[in-house]
């Protein structure tokens, strides 16, 4: 069986037709192109997968594609305004918190969810914020102090 | 070993922590790794796995699943029957038997997933089940159920006669080690067992491929090395080389686990089929079941030292399973034991065995982080048996230039003991601790590979740098290329841009493993940008009209040699290239190399952690990881190395491992039972670079990528046993594990928490409950 769904994307009205049992991230992935939201497990364990929906940081596998119906999904591919990036990929990027980077986009998003609600985290704080994300290449040593270094920086900006 | 007189020099962007050039389309979600490429037509390819250890396959009936609306083709072991069926090829796709829960018995490319999954259950599989085993020692006993009935042991004098699961033995070693041990005041002897891993690369194997009716194919794929891909999978298919393109995507991770491939050519005989391109992707699940893990392992370990600590003999028996195919890599691990130590009688003997399991892949380091946690425990022990500071003990025995290893080579210049004091010389070796806290230490060995390789470096008209390397990077080599092509040509390193070229586009390169990509493509990249320098000098003097041998190349000008040679303003880079027209054209450098002198790693770790004695639960505290990189090209990416190497080791210490039910199925098949370490599990690692330069690399560059495996398992367990006097011989070293040996342990002296003080309200608490379920 097959739903129309009708949603928006980064802030761009989107309409897919997808199985009824399609995940959201497998039509984020196969429908639309937004390759950016990764598979690592589809099982809601490495949270590479991490998107916003309606403003909450979720499991894209964990989600059916018709859920999305009427809602608002934010994926990494919109993070950057433009060709200016968001202050936590600039960091990243100056800071090698990747190595492969399977898992970045991931982090990226549950770590902007959590500066936007917690703009003054402990290093506790952004390491249980980010335990439902995998990483197996950096023993998350860089990714930490990026985002607490991040969060720093947004506060004095 | 060619030795590349490396002179102490000042580097303007080696050593540099420059930002990566892949880390923009990593940041924002365009880079395009294995599973990110679609074709157009393209079907998709499931496969069908044994449910069954061991089962002999009677037949396949594949008819329903060939009805399927949808459906374009299906595969089994017929279809491979006309190419190389060797133990890769058999492992893709299982022959008469299924060797283990999850070996691929048949595939289907549907035109939807939906209806691949259909096609699936479809397809009749009649087995018949035989008997089994998972266990390294059991699969050695002469009563086992046999893998291959044409199994005889190598490495006997006489050969067996008899087939058995033990595929080889192998000895290492040097001196006469009974002569060593009737030197030694103390002797400790220790056995140890660790189970299986996983490399747990966040990115499953996926592919897109896509054979012509001409026989010509692309394959899309993540991989360590696309030029094996190309010939494993031409050898298989019956193609030849230059029919096969590989192009090998973003990779998200390996660590050994892509240097083979599973899926890759069932998908191009799936596409080949049904004359369309097939896209694969594998599930976490499979990965587990159906991908590469380690070897488990089952080491004998003996040492003997005198009073004031001087090593006299080292022996250890090595028994490591590696799945249903021959090549554990036990000898691997014999060679890397004892190599840390300076020891005169030394003896390694290795057993290279097949059980039910998946066909191993390698995995960072592979063979040595069980080998090290056996030595560096024993060690351990014997440090405290003669009452010596274990740091100490090892900086007496360590090996250093000049000290032949039980392998064989004489050492040039290393840094073990370099990475010794660096510790013994940090603020955390001095720092206190608290109740039922403990530090322990541990130091590891790699080899580290060079190999085939060979780039292309070409200077564009606009006076920028194309560079292009058949390895591919894992974990940003590319930066590491860019800053040695800029450090050479005396651009910045903006102006070069790194690619991963496909396998038509360059010659053969051996895969990205064994820690030799910055090493070896990097002296590729140095010697073809050398050759382009040469060349840009030539290019010099036709526009200046003198001879080349009167042009000299400093800071990235071609400027006259000296003042005999002409008064010539220096010519930039990009002015001669902008020339190149008019002085013979293209300028490029090339280089070919099968690389040798990589240059051995040693690391040494130091961890302190926390054990609850009511729960057995085991808090790292702290970690430092000191390692000799020769010279860090990056030492962003180098730290980052030696922090995701600790990481993982500390699981395999603590969490991780496969879980065998005694039907021979593995039951943790996913990231929720099989746990690797998440941020909240770790704290900040401390990598420490220490830089002795290999003298066989233009830059004194070593591999770093695998020695920090190594350590971590027995600098975990060292600080267990200094957290509670008892000392943990088996991995993982879970909180079941821990609370057995607390209950078994009554009284010991020197212990911190005796059996008694144990003996409080977590131990009733848990009596009567069942047991966890960890094997
Ligand atoms: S893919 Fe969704 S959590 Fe792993
Ligand atoms: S950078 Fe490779 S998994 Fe995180």
């Amino acid at each position: 069986m097959t739903v129309t769904v009708t949603t928006t994307i980064n802030g761009d009205h989107e309409e897919f037709v997808c199985e009824a049992d399609e995940t959201l991230l497998d039509a984020l992935r196969d429908h639309l192109g937004l390759t950016g939201s990764k598979e690592g497990c589809g099982t809601g364990d490495c949270g590479a997968c991490s998107v916003m929906l309606d403003g909450r940081l979720v499991c894209a596998c964990l989600v059916l594609a018709a859920e999305a119906e009427g809602r608002r999904v934010e994926t990494i591919e919109g993070m950057a305004e433009g060709g200016e990036l968001h202050p936590l990929q600039q960091k990243f990027l100056d800071a090698a918190a990747l190595q492969c980077g399977i898992c970045t986009p991931g982090f990226l998003v549950a770590a902007k969810a959590l500066l936007e609600r917690n703009p003054d985290p402990s290093e506790t704080e952004v390491r249980y914020w980010l335990a439902g994300n995998l990483c197996r290449c950096t023993g998350y040593d860089k990714i930490v102090r990026a985002v607490l270094d991040t969060a720093a920086e947004m506060r004095s900006a | 070993m060619p030795d590349q007189s490396v002179l102490p020099r000042q580097f303007r962007v080696v050593g540099q922590r420059k930002r990566r050039p892949d880390g923009i389309d990593k940041v924002t979600g365009r880079a395009r790794f294995g599973a990110d490429m679609t074709a157009p037509g393209m079907l998709w390819g499931l496969v069908l796995r044994s449910p069954h250890p061991h089962a002999r396959i009677r037949s396949i009936d594949t008819s329903k699943a060939e009805a399927l609306p949808g459906v374009k083709a299906v595969v089994t072991g017929r279809d491979f029957e006309g190419g190389e069926r060797d133990d890769v090829s058999i492992n893709c796709m299982a022959g008469g038997k299924a060797l283990y829960d999850g070996h691929a018995v048949a595939a289907v490319a549907a035109t939807s997933k939906h209806a691949a999954r259909a096609a699936l259950k479809l397809i009749e599989v009649d087995y018949e089940v035989l008997p089994h085993v998972t266990d390294v020692d059991a699969a050695m006993q002469p009563d086992a159920p046999l893998l291959h009935e044409d199994m005889v042991t190598d490495g006997l004098q006489p050969p067996p006669d008899r087939p058995s699961n033990i595929a080889a033995r192998h000895e290492i070693g040097h001196g006469d080690v009974e002569t060593g041990f009737a030197e030694a005041d103390e002797i400790v002897e220790l056995s140890f067992k660790t189970e299986a891993t996983h490399q747990g690369y966040i990115e499953p194997h996926a592919c897109v491929a896509s054979v012509s009716p001409d026989g010509s194919a692309d394959l899309w794929v993540c991989t360590q090395g696309h030029f094996m891909v190309r010939n494993v999978c031409a050898a298989m298919l019956g193609l030849e080389s230059s029919q096969l393109r590989v192009t090998a995507s973003e990779i998200g991770g390996g660590f050994g686990g892509k240097t083979t491939v599973f899926i890759e050519p069932v998908a191009l005989a799936l596409s080949r089929k049904a004359n369309r391109p097939v896209k694969m992707q594998m599930t976490r699940a499979e990965v587990f079941r159906a991908t590469g893990p380690t070897a488990s392992s089952s080491v004998d370990c003996r040492v003997g030292v005198t009073k004031d600590g001087r090593i006299t003999a080292a022996q250890a028996e090595l028994r490591y399973q590696g799945g249903a195919f021959a090549g554990a890599g036990a000898d691997m691990g014999a060679m890397a034991i004892f190599t840390p130590y300076d020891i005169a009688h030394v003896k390694a003997v290795a057993w290279d065995v097949v059980t039910n399991r998946p066909k191993l892949a390698a995995y960072r380091a592979p063979g040595a982080p069980m080998a090290a946690f056996a030595a560096e425990s024993t060690l351990d022990e014997a440090a405290r048996r003669i009452g010596m500071d274990p740091l100490e003990l090892r900086l007496k025995n360590a090996a250093r230039e000049g000290t032949k290893a039980a392998y064989g080579p004489t050492f040039p210049r290393i840094g073990l003991t370099a990475c010794l004091e660096a510790v013994r010389d940090s603020a955390h070796y001095k720092a206190p601790l608290g109740p039922n806290q403990g530090r322990g230490l541990a130091c590891g060995f790699w080899f580290n590979f060079g190999g085939e390789t060979c780039t292309t470096v070409n200077v564009n008209k606009d006076g920028t740098i194309g560079l292009s390397v058949g390895t591919p990077d894992i974990g940003g080599s590319r930066a590491s290329m860019c800053a040695m092509a800029a450090e050479e040509f005396g651009v910045p390193y903006e102006k070069v841009r790194t690619v991963i070229a496909d396998t038509a586009s360059l010659g053969y390169n051996d895969v990205t493993d064994g820690s030799r990509v910055t090493f070896s493509s990097g002296l590729a990249t140095i010697q073809a940008s050398r050759q382009a320098i040469k060349r840009l000098c030539q290019r010099a003097a036709i526009m200046w009209g003198i001879d080349e041998e009167a042009v000299v190349w400093e800071d990235g000008h071609a400027k006259p040699a000296s003042p005999n040679a002409g008064d010539f303003a220096p010519l930039s880079l990009a002015e001669i290239a902008a020339e190149s027209a008019n002085t013979g054209g293209p300028i490029a450098g090339h280089h070919e190399v099968n690389a040798e002198g990589a240059g051995v790693s040693f690391g040494v770790h130091l961890c302190d952690l926390e054990v609850d004695p009511e729960t057995g639960f085991v808090k790292v505290l702290r970690y430092t990881a000191a390692q000799d990189a020769g010279k860090a090209v990056n030492p962003d990416y180098v730290e980052g190395q030696m922090q995701g190497g600790s990481a993982q080791g500390i699981g395999w210490a603590l969490n991780e491992g496969y879980v065998y039910g005694e039907d021979g199925k593995l039951q943790n098949a996913g990231f929720l039972d099989y746990r690797i370490p998440v941020a909240s599990d770790l704290p900040m690692i401390d990598a420490i670079i220490v830089e002795e330069p290999n003298p066989g690399h233009p830059y004194g560059v070593r591999g770093v990528g695998e020695t920090s495996i190594a350590p971590p398992l027995a600098a975990v367990g060292n600080a267990i046993r200094a957290a509670t006097g008892v000392r943990l011989t088996e991995t993982p070293m879970a909180p079941p594990r821990i609370l057995a040996a607390l209950d078994a342990k009554v009284g010991d002296p020197d212990g911190r928490m005796t059996g008694q003080e144990r003996d409080a309200p977590g131990k009733k608490a848990r009596d009567g409950l069942p047991d966890d379920g960890l094997p």
